[in-house]
């Protein structure tokens, strides 16, 4: 049995709302494959419930009047992945989810427990990050939205209150139209791991011109960032094996990883540098680039 | 903090009373007696308490099991009918895919969702061990069990059983 | 005929149903839970212990300490009794201690009626320590001064040596070529899917009834009888369905804290059920070596010598302790006859989790480190590593150089020769480059193992087999060898049908052992059980066909001698075809006549006093990723002369099960250790990384089939063996494809990245 203390359902994002600012001790639960195993392991912080599983407006994937994209943050991880819009749209998002725990886990995990969870490792962040994603959250305050490479402050850190709720994930029209992207998971294993590199990189390619290129990086720093210095350096640039060398050495600069009994730091940008320049060259290629 | 619940357990309808703090795979062992669903690791990462909820594999050790109000639920006990094993269950004798045993009814239980989730499809080996990646053997190496897997997609087998509420495998 | 088929696994569909029952599928009404309360240092001792608010808690049965035990020390090790006292194991155990010596250690348990008072409750209790360094490597514990891990032990354990052949000395200054080395191995864990557990009961006021997830139940009762004082005809174990052990299991661990729980509670039923996180950090581990290792070698390929000294560390207690070092050399031996052999091991305590027997007990460290220095020796003299292997390793007709024992079976050459074509060896040599400069590169391995059928003559072999012809003619078999997963009802099965006459599915084995009925063994170890117990159920199936044949005789009027079983009937033995009258009526009559027969059972315990080595080898083709410092293994190939082959798909599927745990030992297991604390960082099966589906390859298993003389059946190990060999044919095929040789596991992405840099790759 659980050591769960209190346990209240929500019916609705307004109701967890409510019970949110009823107790200040309280989190959510959605999918549980975090939650739950922090109750088995005797974390303290998750003894009082508030269960949003059951939600029905907060699993879905549809395209607004505007076309852009909006994804439920209580869908499901296996929804997510093998939904017709994402992988027309956004296909990175489903190759970096592909990779996360196992099926079983992908059934219950929901994309927005792992940006709320806010750790450095989560691998739907990175390539969300590079789709410039923007989040919908609500509150007792009402609605505000934030881009999600802000809504992360620090490990298990983001930047929402206790009476507030990710309610959706939107990725606008203009952010994946003519992109093209590559994820790569830098794990131990090929299956049921946590990375200890990810890599997204959503590029545009015209005439053998790199239009624009964000790249994003999973645990290579307190946070899932962006490389932008890197980004502002090659964008605009001709395809060119040159231009993955700059890359190379350009996002040494951005990332700042950490020695933890995983990895350590050199180990790490070894993997970084190296990644760089693999996942931009294949995202290159998936845009239909080529490099001389 | 108990709560009524009414879900359908191998075909079966039945209304439980389940503590809130009780993960299905507890309801499923002490309740109901289902003791195919076993626990190697509570924390989701051996799948050896895989069962299916409306057809989908999860690990029933992180399942709260007031959510499988309204739902249907499949563990290794249903999938034999009159003594007849199922073709996968068939298939996991027949290639050697079991040893000890403990992560068995997981695995067949996965592979089950995957054989009917891939029906009619040409799966790789590769593809297989993708779709089984959430659960562990620490005897075999996996190498009879894919085998196992493959064996029952590659025969034609499938026909849709409606008394079951789900998809089934019907002995040939 | 059932040997050599691959008939249906006996407990097959049991298990594909569920309905197989392991040790917590057996529900028992008002049964009690305890839970260890485990030290958060380790290394120091206990100076305030306060559980009065945890015994305050409501459901809470009791809280025990270290304070309330029997002062019994006893040894956890699943060996026989040993009548030698210098061969006993070190007994530096007691239920609880108050001397903290690994961060986990138990020094108190809380019984309740549900896991969340008992999680509760651990949390009430007030410990203080006073602190002490932990120790937790050789080095560590070894400098002058350490503190004692044991009071008296010096923080050695153990230390033993053997030479044959010439001295070593001697032998290597008469070799053409000598060469160094240093090869470390790391910490495993055996990950089986059912963690430990136990439960007891008592049904009277003397006797203790223990269910438990145990590879030794005839060992466990007595362990359990030494740790409580009790006379060990008091105590019952039962053992149904394991979810695995591969070695973890052939220790005792909770069974005697169950039992003295019952005790202490007017026997009602406790239960221990240990969580992964405390299996994987309280049970057992595989030993650490590190190795040093000297070989002498002639140009010609001749191996002269090999000087071979190991480190072992045992960790906080002594479990195996020495034992594994010095069988670790003694399986070894027979790789390399016919040199110059040096062995020298010394066994030691430090503060780290307690290494116990784990797959193939010390073999895998040793023949890591031989196989990585034979390799070196053959690229120094610019020999093919495998010609230089064929050159050397045992052959039929070589003697065991210290026990002066004849091989009567030994296939490793044409081992060797089937690996080599298998993979592709010569032409893939030919047709790859000589220097690969690329960021992926290929490279070629091999390496070969020698191993042993038991433990004799270090411990006394027994094997008991009960065979019983039912009221119906069918057959029912009672043997103290265990199941655990790898098939051995099935084979004894197989046996007893072979020898009977009679069809397989006819043949019933009892798979539960209740030590107060099962025939007496040891149980499963030492790949041991398919061995030594068919030569038991051979002569237990032998005379009960006599009986048989003779009660057939006065039911038919034809002299016993003339009558044979041939598929389930009484034949005449020069015509199988013509039966005379079917076993169901021979035992109808033996039971239920009047005035003749009774019930036909044959009971042999039967002791072995041999013990066949057991050989193989892996292959392995495989490609590393030099910048991303990843190995991807394209081929491997393990191919092993294990006598007959008793049953080939699950001869198989021990070979895979064991390639794979060798690939993950090679490439990515280790239990993580914080050398300042002495806290192990990935206790669960998210951060201890065993391979998943997704990381094992196909693997390719082969047989060279001989006939081994001294067993049943012909046949000898195969359980453990498949795991030695693939992690140094792994490193091997690393120095082949990178130029960079590694001498140290597991060869993770962090330790290439390590050795690439300081190579110069990266």
């Amino acid at each position: 049995m659980f050591n769960i203390k209190t346990y209240k359902e929500a019916g609705s994002v307004k109701e967890a709302i409510k019970l949110l600012q009823e107790n200040p001790q309280a989190r959510l639960i959605a999918g549980g494959t975090d939650v739950l195993v922090k109750l088995h392991k005797g974390k303290g912080q998750f003894h009082h419930l508030i269960d949003i599983h059951n939600i029905a407006e907060l699993d879905f994937i549809n395209l607004n009047d505007g076309e852009d994209l909006v994804i439920g943050p209580g869908t499901c991880f296996s929804r997510v992945e093998e939904s017709p819009l994402i992988r027309k749209h956004i296909p990175v998002l489903s190759e970096a989810i592909c990779t996360i725990g196992g099926p079983q886990v992908r059934n219950m995990a929901t994309i927005g427990g792992n940006l709320c969870n806010g750790v450095p490792s989560a691998d739907s962040a990175t390539p969300l990050i590079a789709l410039n994603a923007v989040l919908t959250i609500e509150g007792a305050d009402g609605l505000r939205q934030m881009p999600l490479e802000d809504f992360f402050l620090g490990p298990s850190r983001v930047a929402l209150k206790q009476h507030e709720i990710l309610t959706a994930i939107t990725v606008t029209r203009d952010n994946y139209t003519g992109f093209h992207g590559h994820f790569y998971k830098y794990a131990m294993r090929n299956a049921m791991d946590i990375a200890t590199i990810g890599c997204s990189a959503v590029c545009k390619v015209e005439d053998s011109v790199l239009k624009d290129l964000r790249l994003a990086f999973g645990t290579a720093a307190p946070v899932p960032i962006r490389c932008k210095d890197t980004e502002n350096k090659v964008r605009g640039r001709r395809l060119s094996q040159n231009l993955l060398d700059v890359i190379t050495e350009s996002v040494v600069d951005d990332v700042n990883p950490r020695t933890s009994w995983r990895a350590a730091k050199d180990f790490r940008l070894q993997i970084i540098t190296t990644l760089a320049q693999r996942v931009v060259k294949k995202a290159i290629l998936n845009a239909g680039g080529t490099i001389h | 903090m108990n709560r009524t619940i009414r879900c359908t357990v191998n075909g079966k309808k039945k209304e439980l009373s389940v503590d809130i703090r009780q993960s299905l795979l507890e309801v499923l062992r002490e309740e109901l007696g289902l003791i195919s669903v076993k626990q190697g690791c509570a924390a989701g990462e051996c799948g050896a308490c895989t069962v299916l909820i409306d057809n989908v594999p999860i690990d029933a050790c992180l399942y709260l099991a007031v959510w499988a109000d309204g739902r249907s639920i499949r563990t290794v006990e249903g999938e034999s009918k009159n003594d007849k094993l199922s073709r996968v269950q068939q298939a996991f004798v027949d290639e050697g895919a079991v040893q000890c045993g403990i992560c068995t009814p997981g695995f067949v239980m996965a592979a089950t969702a995957f054989v009917e989730k891939h029906q009619g499809q040409k799966v790789t080996r590769n593809e297989i061990r993708r779709g089984l990646a959430g659960n562990l053997c620490r005897c075999t190496g996996y190498d009879t069990i894919i085998t196992a897997v493959k064996k029952s997609l590659d025969e034609d087998f499938f026909c849709y059983d409606e008394n079951s509420g789900g998809r089934r495998f019907r002995p040939a | 005929m059932a040997i050599g088929k691959s008939v249906k696994r006996i407990d097959a569909v049991a298990k594909v149903t569920g309905r197989a029952r392991y040790t917590d599928d057996f529900f028992m009404p008002g049964i009690l839970l305890a839970k260890y309360l485990r030290s958060t240092i380790a290394h120091g001792r206990v100076t305030k212990i306060d559980t009065r608010r945890a015994q305050r808690l409501p459901g809470v049965e009791r809280v025990f300490t270290y304070k309330d035990i029997p002062q019994n020390k006893f040894a956890t090790a699943g060996h026989p009794y040993s009548l030698e006292p210098e061969h006993k194991d070190v007994e530096d155990r007691l239920l609880l201690t108050r001397h903290v010596r690994y961060w986990g250690d138990e020094i108190a348990v809380v019984v309740a009626e549900n896991n969340i008072v008992l999680q509760e409750a651990l949390q009430l209790i007030d410990v203080s320590y006073e602190e002490y360094e932990p120790l937790v490597t050789p080095e560590a514990s070894l400098t002058e001064g350490a503190r004692e891990i044991h009071a008296g032990s010096n923080n050695i354990i153990g230390e033993s040596q053997y030479a044959v052949g010439e001295n070593i000395e001697k032998a290597l200054a008469s070799a053409d070529v000598v060469l160094e080395g240093r090869y470390r191995t790391q910490m495993c864990q055996h990950c089986h899917i059912e963690n430990h557990i136990a439960y007891a009961y008592m049904d009277d006021l003397e006797h203790i009834v223990v269910v438990s997830s145990t590879q030794i139940p005839h060992i466990a009762r007595r362990i359990i009888g030494e740790a409580l004082g009790l006379p060990w005809g008091r105590i019952r174990v039962i053992k149904p369905y394991i979810g695995g052990g591969f070695g973890a299991k052939q220790d005792v661990i909770l069974e005697p804290m169950v039992a003295f729980l019952t005790l202490k509670l007017g026997g009602r039923p406790v239960k221990m059920d240990l969580s992964r996180e405390e299996c994987m950090i309280g049970t057992r581990v595989r030993h650490p070596f590190d190795v040093k290792m000297r070989t002498g070698v002639n140009k010609d390929g001749t191996l002269v010598a090999l000087d071979i000294d190991a480190l072992s560390n045992t960790g906080a207690y002594a479990s195996h302790g020495h034992s594994v070092a010095g069988a670790a050399g003694a399986k070894s031996r027979a790789l390399y006859p016919r040199a110059a052999i040096k062995y020298h091991a010394r066994t030691v305590y430090t503060n780290i989790p307690a290494a116990g027997a784990m797959r193939a007990y010390g073999a895998p460290q040793i023949m890591y480190a031989v196989d990585c220095i034979i390799e070196e020796a053959a690229q120094r003299i610019g020999m093919d590593p495998v010609e230089f292997r064929l050159k050397n390793v045992a052959r039929l007709g070589d003697f065991d150089p210290l026990t002066g024992k004849r091989f009567e079976s030994c296939g490793l050459i044409e081992c060797l020769q089937r690996g080599k074509a298998l993979i592709g060896w010569d032409e893939k040599r030919a047709a790859r480059p000589k220097k690969q400069t690329g960021p992926v590169r290929r490279g070629l391995g091999v390496a070969c193992f020698s191993y042993a059928s038991g433990t004799y003559p270090v411990c006394m072999e027994i094997s008991g087999a009960r065979i019983i012809l039912n009221q119906d003619g069918s057959i029912h078999v009672q043997v103290g060898a265990t199941e655990i997963g790898q098939g051995l009802d099935t084979i004894v099965a197989q046996m007893a049908a072979e020898t009977l006459g009679v069809p397989f599915d006819r043949v019933h084995v009892v798979s539960t052992q209740d030590t107060d009925v099962a025939p007496f063994d040891t149980g499963a170890y030492a790949s041991r059980q398919a061995y030594v117990a068919s030569n038991a159920v051979f002569r237990a199936a032998r005379e009960l066909k006599a009986k048989i044949l003779e009660h057939a005789g006065r039911v038919t009027g034809i002299l016993g001698g003339e009558l044979d079983i041939s598929n389930g009937n009484i034949v005449h033995g020069n015509n199988p075809a013509n039966n005379v009258v079917s076993l169901r009526e021979v035992a109808l009559d033996a039971y239920y006549d009047k005035d003749r027969g009774g019930q036909l059972t044959a009971e042999i315990s039967y002791k072995t006093r041999t013990n066949a080595p057991t050989f193989g080898c892996t292959f392995v083709d495989l490609e590393v990723d030099v910048p991303l410092c990843k190995v991807n293994i394209k081929e491997i190939f393990n191919i092993h002369d294990s006598g007959v082959i008793l049953h080939p798909v699950m001869a198989k599927g021990q070979v895979h099960g064991g390639v794979a745990m060798g690939i993950a030992a090679g490439l990515y297991e280790e239990m993580l250790i914080d050398t300042q604390t002495g806290y192990i960082y990935n206790n669960n099966f998210l951060d201890y990384k065993i391979p998943t589906t997704v990381d094992v390859p196909d693997i390719g298993c082969e047989f060279v089939e001989t006939f081994e003389p001294t067993s049943g059946y012909g046949n000898k190990a195969l359980g453990e063996p498949p795991i030695v060999s693939p992690p140094p044919a792994i490193r091997n095929a690393i120095w082949d494809a990178t130029g960079v040789q590694i001498n140290e596991l597991p060869m993770t992405p962090h330790t290439l990245y390590k050795h690439f840099k300081k190579a110069g790759l990266l």
